[in-house]
């Protein structure tokens, strides 16, 4: 059917025209696009404080930090920080994750105001309450706890530990119990103290907001902060290549299922090949009811519920595997369903209709994609991590369509040898 | 939000809802059908989310690949789900390639194959996806818990079914419930998005209208006696974490008592969403976190109340704090469910439940899909007015309406109480 209605593709892409840029003096970088067809607001961004910096000992330091600056602020207790939030219907969570420290928040259009000022007094005036900081140690004890008892994530931290052998990547942000129980308050005061500044801070704002009145705001807030402390980025040892293939398996007794996960080091984001990278992993184990991966574990033989690829390609070399939850009895039938896949992957050239149904896919979707706020706000947000340009979703349509096949076989075959693939499983 | 849409029913009893949003080149369309694990009786408990799988098996006209890959080369995403009163199967495409949906949703309602192969590769497919939650403790408290709460009436199993039914179902089953159910009279189709309703309409009557009569079949509902006396469970398993449910016996979504409860959830457990799509907020001022987590009984809470056809659960979760103990966790559930029945709230606190309604609403509204969702959703138990009214119903809610609900509903009576016992894992004998 065809519409005649105001709405078209390119209108809803966001550009360089339709998005505020603007640096401030003390080095953030404040992205802002208005959307007047809903009353709400969202406000994404992150920080250079991440998991990276944890000393072995004291791992999940960076995400204990994060996780206690809403605990109370020079202004504001625990409680009145919540009350404020929760009365007007408004969300902030800050958290840990491996490079940066993230946040978001939504909110009514007409409470952006009380979120960046709570989200200010969080970021800079924390004051960590002794009592809630062993509120949050005890939570965060119990998650460990639960962790340890799920399926799915433990096979995702044992691939880990087997394709990033003493390399930060493979160690859990959250930590481990007996780091968390070797953290004290002081250690999050320090923490905050050193890491927490300005240089590199990115924060977009989307929603039913004037850009002028959301820089004005964001200037007085946060224009003035300064940390001289505050280190450079971290720079990322290289991956060691494993010698051969390995697999380890976590027992977990007394469940009904295992996971199991077998993947590579995959590409960072601003790698030239990542595009190729992620068209080829969509056509593996995405498109339609999890591609080739879901075809051949799921609709053909029945193994699995799930059975799918993934690839994040964040700031370093992120993970590149599949993953599926079969029977007990049944992980040795998959996983050798999931070889034969990823082999064929790594050799052979995926078909013109794959890459085109997979080109089609990426640029259909995109608009979906983009139509919450905070859609949007992520999407422009990852237009400053990656310095991909204001411009960028404006030219990913043409970007996708000049992949080849080659491209993905080329890509395909750099990250799945045979002899780097790790395969983590957890299970009974 | 406007509130415009139009509705109508076609000769074949086919329902329709029509919105037209102009904000983004997107249309959603669900169609839904008034089945799920209400209307199943033991020995093919899971036979409404078994079939759902089914229905993306194919069928001569548009086979399983063509289907998914057709839907995924637009950039559309489409999925299906099964729950207690409803399965519901929805597309969200660029608008215009909505008519891909239109399509397909008409063709499979009546011409899915139900291939004796496809159902016994699916079987083990559902049994895994059985194990997959069988893994979670609060699957199986949960589990136990409905069991507990409905000895009669068929809310008291699962969704996906139990373990024996889904491994000796026949594809007959499967096949029977599918042509039973799968008929216009018992259907309701929401399209939500960039489209222009009368062309819209006119597209729907030619693929719908010729579309065979079908009259909602006949469905005996087994109404669950009162109960009289707290039943309280207890269950083992692996782990070191306990856990802690409570659900009380709850109003209908039709019944007058329904959104005086929800404000009565929302001071207690925190706001919740109808959003399928679109998050909600934190929970750390409600009543219950402030005395059980803040007290350190608890290290974390959280409960809901969900919109049925038939009286269902007001269900509460605690996480308990190592130090902290099940007993203890129950207890001070009670002081604070009394401290409700004793004096009412104070009006600010009922405000504030609404002000959260208000923003998680414009939240949902956002997604395109979410408003398909909430059309068909409310017409499956009552009418999309209960929707569009739902913000005013919850602002007329009173304090005492809120301390006649915990009076009523909320006493140990009433309830069925349960806790996730961790043991050693050496213990376990699954």
């Amino acid at each position: 059917m065809t519409t005649n209605t105001p709405q078209s593709l390119s209108q809803s892409l966001p550009g360089p025209e339709d998005i505020l840029r603007h640096e401030l003096s003390n080095g953030i970088v404040l992205l802002v696009r208005s959307n007047f067809q809903s009353p709400s607001v969202v406000v994404n961004g992150y920080i250079m404080a991440g998991g990276l910096y944890d000393d072995d000992p004291k791992l999940g330091l960076a995400d204990f930090t994060a996780d206690a600056l809403m605990r109370g602020t020079a202004q504001r207790s625990f409680h009145e920080i919540y009350d404020t939030l929760e009365s007007a219907g408004a969300s902030l969570n800050i958290s840990g994750g491996t490079h940066t420290t993230g946040f978001g928040s939504k909110a009514l259009a007409e409470d952006l105001d009380l979120v960046l000022e709570l989200l200010s007094e969080s970021l800079l005036h924390p004051v960590f309450p002794p009592e809630q900081v062993e509120l949050l140690r005890a939570r965060s004890l119990t998650s460990l706890a639960i962790r340890a008892q799920d399926t799915r994530e433990m096979a995702s931290l044992t691939f880990d530990q087997i394709i990033y052998p003493g390399h930060p990547y493979s160690r859990p942000e959250d930590g481990n119990p007996d780091t968390i129980q070797a953290i004290s308050r002081d250690d999050l005061v320090e923490f905050h103290r050193v890491h927490y500044g300005p240089r590199g801070m990115v924060i977009s704002v989307v929603g039913a907001v004037e850009p002028g009145v959301v820089v004005k705001k964001v200037e007085g807030l946060l224009g003035e902060w300064v940390n001289p402390d505050q280190p450079n980025q971290i720079e990322l040892p290289p991956v060691p290549a494993p010698a051969k293939p390995l697999r380890r398996k976590e027992l977990i007794s007394g469940k009904f299922q295992a996971d199991l996960v077998a993947g590579v080091t995959g590409p960072e984001r601003r790698s030239d090949d990542f595009l190729s990278a992620t068209l080829g992993n969509n056509i593996l184990g995405v498109f339609g009811m999890m591609g080739r991966v879901g075809e051949a574990v799921r609709e053909e033989a029945g193994l699995a519920y799930y059975a799918y690829s993934s690839l994040s390609g964040g700031m370093g070399p992120g993970p590149w595997y599949v993953s599926a939850g079969v029977d007990p009895q049944n992980v040795d039938q998959a996983l050798e369903l999931v070889k034969r896949e990823v082999d064929r992957f790594a050799n052979q050239l995926v078909t013109p209709e794959e890459l085109a149904d997979s080109q089609s896919n990426f640029i259909g979707r995109l608009p979906l994609s983009l139509e919450s706020n905070s859609g949007m706000a992520s999407a422009i947000l990852n237009l400053e991590r990656f310095d991909l340009g204001l411009d960028y979703y404006r030219r990913y349509p043409d970007l996708v369509r000049a992949v080849t096949s080659e491209d993905v076989l080329e890509a395909a075959r750099r990250y799945w040898s045979p002899e780097r693939l790790g395969v983590g499983i957890a299970g009974p | 939000m406007d509130n415009s849409f139009t509705k109508l029913q076609l000769t074949n009893g086919l329902t329709v809802l029509l919105k037209e949003i102009h904000t983004a080149p997107i249309t959603s369309l669900w169609l839904w059908y008034r089945v799920g694990s209400r209307n199943e009786i033991p020995g093919i408990t899971g036979v409404s989310h078994w079939a759902e799988h089914m229905q993306f098996k194919g069928t001569e006209r548009f086979p399983a690949e063509v289907l998914d890959k057709a839907v995924a080369r637009e950039g559309g995403y489409r999925n299906a789900l099964t729950f207690l009163d409803w399965t519901t199967y929805f597309e969200t495409l660029p608008a215009d390639k909505i008519d891909l949906a239109l399509e397909l949703e008409a063709d499979r309602m009546y011409n899915s194959l139900f291939t004796p192969e496809d159902v016994e590769l699916e079987r083990t497919v559902i049994i895994s996806e059985r194990q997959g939650h069988e893994n979670e403790p609060m699957f199986l408290l949960n589990e136990e818990m409905h069991a507990a709460a409905f000895r009669v009436h068929s809310y008291h199993h699962e969704v996906i079914g139990d373990l024996i039914d889904l491994q000796t179902m026949q594809r007959d089953d499967l096949f029977n419930h599918y042509r039973k159910y799968y008929v216009p009279g018992n259907a309701i189709l929401t399209v939500a998005g960039d489209f222009r309703t009368e062309e819209m309409l006119a597209r729907i009557q030619e693929l719908y209208e010729p579309l065979p009569d079908g009259s909602p079949p006949d469905h005996r509902t087994r109404p669950e006696p009162q109960q009289s006396g707290e039943r309280i469970l207890n269950l083992e398993g692996p782990g070191e974490t306990t856990f802690v449910q409570v659900v009380y016996h709850a109003p209908a979504a039709t019944d007058p008592d329904f959104f005086p409860y929800l404000v009565t959830d929302s001071l207690l457990t925190g706001a919740s969403s109808l959003n399928l799509f679109g998050g909600g907020i934190s929970n750390k001022t409600s009543r219950l976190y402030k005395a059980l987590v803040d007290g350190e009984l608890a290290v974390s809470l959280h409960g809901g109340l969900v919109a049925t056809i038939d009286p269902y659960l007001h269900t509460i979760v605690a996480t308990v704090h190592p130090e902290s103990t099940a007993e203890q966790v129950v207890l001070t559930l009670d002081d604070e469910i009394k401290r409700l029945q004793d004096s009412p709230p104070p009006q600010d606190e009922v405000d504030r439940a609404v002000k959260q309604a208000r923003a998680l609403f414009a939240y949902g509204s956002e997604s395109i899909t979410n408003q398909a969702f909430w059309m068909g959703y409310s017409e499956i138990f009552d009418t999309y007015d209960w929707f569009l009214n739902y913000l005013d119903r919850l602002a007329a809610v009173t304090p005492e309406q809120v301390q006649y609900i915990t009076q009523t509903y909320m006493k140990p009576g009433n309830r069925v109480r349960g806790v996730y016992h961790p043991v050693e894992r050496q213990e376990v004998s699954a």
